[in-house]
């Protein structure tokens, strides 16, 4: 027994070394995961103050506040047009068909923390729970992508940027309706890479990539970018270059579109699976 | 010993507002962003306890992880460059062992000893870092690139660094 603990003694250096090192990993991979990020949002209250006040003193150098000003109406009108449009059918309402309600509700928020120089991008944003955000909603700027919320706490949400090897948008060309993934490559955060496009399909440099709502994250229609150059892959899919239509250095005010029907849609489609 | 800690509580403050407030936000290009927050660990004395030196790598890189929001990227990179300076030191140690009442800075053992022990130790962190960032050998190259021009502009402040200390801390 003693000479076990004097070799514990012994090698305590190399034990504590590979006790916190495996700590260390275990945090990296846990946070990795898509959507089990809370340890960054308990953190996100402390230091999300910090970075309100150093983003105030931003603003007030640019004048953001004018925007959010704009913003806020935008979102207003916005959601003013969405409900008076779908107010036409007021006849299928009486029936309590779903189908015909208000589908995507907008909301704006600020970013006080952006990178673009890592791998794994993440945005803060300075709204949380408490101001309706939640786990996967859409975060547009000036009606083209930005990311997905990951995880909200009270007063502020985190932001999984279009900028990270994890994201995957469902995406499609807008003039003749091919749809592939497209992700980003991690080289440089002006452009990403659209994927699965058959050789078949009339490209151009210069056509205009949107989302394909088929996620039930993003509306369709939503602009990702332009197509600046492609190539033949291996195989018989195109390998396209997007230029986004983002500039996430200057990202200020963005707009967060929730999903009303996200739930009822994801609930079809597991029934669909489990029937199989 | 004792005496050092309020500089050290000091220098760890001011190290982690330098580098999340001012450096996190200077990108030069994508590639490059330099990391001075490792200037504590290789500043720390001699014959500081093994423990101890992991422990604040840990609670330093898990500081600058809260504030990045990646936690756990730099605390295990730190713990790791902080694990490999005992050997370092070892290593690279000159003819007579480092004297007491001297700490691991330029002034005491020259540019030349003092250059090839910062390269070393910040090769290796950043080495660390960048690649457990992308988690895969993949783009081996660029991720290299990033690693060799990173750790440049770090080694240059690290550089700059030295020639403060030279003023306020003769005794």
């Amino acid at each position: 027994m003693r000479s076990l603990i004097n070799f514990l003694l012994r090698i305590h250096f190399l034990l504590l070394f590979i006790l916190i090192e495996v700590f260390s990993i275990y945090l990296l991979i846990n946070n990795n995961n898509f959507h089990k990020a809370r340890f960054v949002n308990l953190t996100r209250q402390v230091t999300g103050n910090f970075y309100t006040k150093t983003t105030n003193l931003k603003q007030y150098l640019s004048l953001a506040e004018e925007n959010q000003l704009l913003a806020e109406e935008n979102n207003r009108l916005l959601n003013i047009i969405e409900s008076t449009y779908k107010s036409d059918e007021i006849f299928f309402r009486s029936v309590n068909d779903t189908i015909f309600n208000q589908r995507y509700m907008y909301t704006s928020a600020r970013i006080i923390n952006n990178s673009i120089n890592k791998k794994h991008n993440f945005l803060t944003l300075n709204k949380g729970n408490q101001q309706g955000l939640r786990p996967e909603m859409a975060v547009v700027s000036n009606g083209s992508i930005v990311g997905i919320v990951k995880g909200v706490s009270k007063n502020y949400a985190t932001v999984i940027s279009l900028l990270n090897l994890d994201l995957r948008i469902s995406s499609k060309i807008k003039k003749n309706g091919y749809f592939g993934s497209l992700n980003w490559d991690g080289k440089g955060y002006q452009t990403a890479i659209l994927n699965e496009i058959p050789l078949h399909a009339d490209i151009q440099v210069g056509d205009t990539i949107i989302t394909s709502g088929f996620s039930s994250i993003f509306p369709e229609g939503i602009l990702i970018g332009y197509i600046s150059d492609f190539e033949e892959k291996k195989g018989s899919f195109y390998e396209i270059e997007v230029k986004l239509s983002t500039d996430f250095k200057s990202l200020g005010n963005v707009n967060v579109i929730g999903n009303l029907l996200q739930i009822e849609k994801l609930e079809l489609e597991n029934q669909a699976v489990k029937n199989d | 010993m004792i005496k050092l800690f309020p500089r050290y509580l000091a220098s760890f403050i001011l190290l982690v507002f330098l580098q999340v407030f001012i450096l996190n936000n200077i990108q030069f290009s994508g590639y490059i962003n330099p990391y001075i927050y490792v200037l504590l660990i290789l500043a720390l004395p001699f014959e500081t306890p093994k423990w101890l030196l992991l422990i604040i790598a840990f609670t330093l890189g898990l500081t600058i992880d809260l504030f990045s929001g990646t936690v756990g990227m730099h605390s295990s990179a730190t713990v790791f460059m902080a694990f490999l300076r005992p050997y370092i030191l070892k290593v690279i140690s000159p003819r007579d062992g480092y004297e007491s009442e001297t700490l691991p800075q330029l002034r005491y053992y020259g540019a030349n000893w003092f250059i090839r022990y910062a390269v070393i130790l910040i090769l290796v962190h950043h080495f660390f870092l960048f690649f457990i960032e992308v988690l895969r050998f993949s783009d081996f190259f660029a991720t290299f690139a990033r690693v060799v021009l990173s750790s440049i502009f770090t080694i240059i402040l690290v550089l700059i660094s030295q020639y403060f200390y030279r003023k306020d801390t003769r005794r």
